[in-house]
């Protein structure tokens, strides 16, 4: 692999969590830490694996991404303004009246955002939709899905889980954002959805599992996840949340908190 | 009398037809196909055809998914799993999300009748009319059921269509044109208005010849368009009769009766009878024998009808 090209996405990750800091210390309010534990996964995802055209924010043969754990909405708004499907400048508005760029990914609103997500579980099921029309169509795009940990506590979850592997739905692929933590607490204490792997596995998913913060990893297991036939993939990222910001590292406490000012200096020092 | 066609039977027929018609047109039933009449196009659209299992939560955010890329998804199962157990996946999935899904659910109402209250839906308007943006259609016959699933897959948005599983009585001519948002006034009335909807319409007419008997003329408008609502016609109904009874078989809370006292209330304050089932759950037995259960057979109409007339002397007179 290019050293050059994964140098170029760490970068670009790193302005992803730079802007998820700016924009959340702005609003007030929203989610860093799932933001930032996916920030590897959407810069991989949106500056080097899908084909989009930010011109032509409604391109029939488009990959689509969705968004199905909808609060990490400050990871994707930021990849979607570096994309240039809206001025960077309009992240300053998160969250506030009147912005396109709502709480939680709205797609009436803002080009680029695929399904309107936040009510956890249902993106899944939107992007078998996706990948049942590109089928229906005779079209060659891929549909990529984003899942938390916490959210495939949905049961929702696993009837899409059943039915993308009922229909072989080998254009879908889905990342799981490992992270383990969820607003309550850590995932398996709260309610375990574990052992993840072997649950995909058991429904009759390719899975992988990667670390989530390697983007060589990431891009390889896309790559590989590509190459499946038959069935959709799921590639389990292992992740931290809150990754990049030391002190939001691994606490539950920044899954819904936004930094005050003095936070968004620290973290955007750590991020420079 | 012509033969007696279930709306869900109209319905699988006009889908077929849409399916030659369109080829953006794709179905998704939860194992009810046979049932809801998704069937003969599964028969001849298997490539567009997607049987989702017993799994209502998913059928509908994939159709949300299928709309999203351009296709125009007919979600079918009974109405009550429809719009209960999936109800947030319409709500955020399609709904908010301004999508081109027509949710066709069948089996409304108290007429499902031996399988009993927890496959009969009383809340299903109530819960849809509730959603923004959301049309909510509920046709009377076979004819008016073509017409408007063909309305329905012609816009663009959100479109609950309200289906039932008994036979009932053809209102309509074959190749009726029916526009939501504008009710039809089937006979102008005097003495008073039954705004009906669904199969209540044909017993709506019903109660209209047995009060006729007497002398009375009652006026009987089909409220197929639930949302948007006629609202010209409801206050013209009140102006010209002065006395309004709403018939559907559905609860009297959140379904036609509220959306007509609502506009009244705000328009055209007028004496008016709400029937339809009384805030409770149903049970099984035959649709007849439910019906009359619920007061909602033509001369429990026509007694309404009365009662309200009443109330709209005493109005006049005090």
């Amino acid at each position: 692999m290019d050293t050059a090209v994964l140098d170029h996405l760490r970068e670009r990750a790193k302005t992803l969590r730079r802007h998820i800091i700016s924009m959340l210390g702005e609003a007030g309010s929203g989610h860093p830490g799932g933001s930032l534990s996916a920030a590897d996964i959407v810069a991989a995802l949106y500056f080097e694996v899908l084909k989009l055209d930010p011109e032509r924010p409604d391109w029939p043969d488009r990959d689509r991404f969705v968004l199905s754990k909808g609060h990490a909405a400050p990871v994707l708004y930021a990849a979607l303004a570096e994309r240039g499907f809206f001025p960077a400048e309009e992240l300053a508005t998160l969250r506030k009246l009147g912005s396109r760029l709502q709480g939680h990914p709205d797609m009436k609103k803002l080009p680029g955002v695929e399904m309107s997500t936040g009510s956890l579980g249902q993106g899944l099921s939107a992007a078998n939709g996706m990948a049942l029309a590109a089928r229906v169509d005779g079209r060659d795009y891929r549909v990529y899905a984003l899942l938390g940990d916490g959210e495939i506590q949905e049961g929702q979850i696993w009837e899409a889980a059943m039915a993308a592997a009922h229909y072989r739905l080998d254009k879908l692929i889905a990342f799981l954002d490992h992270n383990g933590l969820q607003i309550d607490g850590p995932i398996r204490e709260i309610m375990s959805p574990e052992p993840v792997a072997d649950k995909w596995r058991a429904f009759g998913w390719d899975v992988q599992v990667i670390d989530g913060h390697d983007i060589r990893q990431i891009l390889r297991a896309i790559e590989d996840a590509r190459q499946v036939t038959g069935r959709p993939s799921m590639i389990i990222a292992e992740t931290v949340k809150g990754k990049g910001v030391s002190f939001m590292e691994n606490q539950v406490g920044w899954h819904g908190n936004a930094p005050k000012a003095e936070e968004v200096a620290r973290a955007l020092a750590e991020l420079a | 009398m012509s033969k007696k066609i279930a709306t869900r039977e109209a319905y699988g027929e006009v889908l077929v037809k849409l399916g030659r018609e369109n080829p953006d047109v794709v179905v998704l039933d939860a194992d009810l196909a046979k049932s809801t009449k998704t069937y003969d196009f599964s028969k001849h659209f298997p490539e567009r055809f997607f049987n989702m299992g017993i799994a209502e939560q998913n059928m509908m955010g994939t159709a949300a998914g299928l709309a999203a890329a351009g296709k125009i998804p007919f979600c079918s199962t009974f109405a009550v799993f429809a719009t209960g157990r999936a109800y947030e996946q319409i709500r955020n999935s399609i709904a908010y999300s301004g999508l081109n899904v027509k949710i066709a659910a069948t089996h409304a109402g108290i007429t499902v009748g031996e399988d009993g209250g927890s496959h009969q839906s009383v809340e299903d308007i109530g819960l849809m009319r509730g959603i923004p943006g959301m049309t909510v259609l509920a046709p009377a016959d076979a004819a008016s059921t073509d017409s408007l699933v063909r309305a329905a897959s012609a816009m663009k948005g959100p479109v609950y269509i309200r289906l039932g599983r008994s036979g009932v009585p053809a209102v309509y001519e074959a190749g009726v044109e029916l526009v939501p948002g504008r009710a039809s006034v089937l006979r102008e009335g005097i003495d008073a208005t039954i705004i009906a909807t669904g199969i209540m319409v044909a017993a709506a007419l019903e109660a209209s010849d047995l009060l006729a008997g007497e002398g009375l003329r009652v006026g009987v408008i089909d409220m197929f368009s639930i949302k948007p609502l006629d609202k010209d016609a409801v206050v013209a109904a009140a102006q010209n009769t002065g006395a309004i009874v709403t018939a559907e078989e559905h609860s009297i809370i959140g379904g036609l009766g509220s959306a007509v006292a609502e506009v009244l209330a705000e328009n055209y304050p007028a004496p008016m009878k709400r029937l339809g089932i009384p805030d409770v759950f149903g049970e099984s037995g035959t649709p007849a024998q439910l019906l009359e259960k619920c007061s909602l057979t033509p001369p429990c109409l026509a007694g309404a009808v009365k009662e309200v007339m009443a109330w709209k002397k005493a109005h006049s007179e005090s």
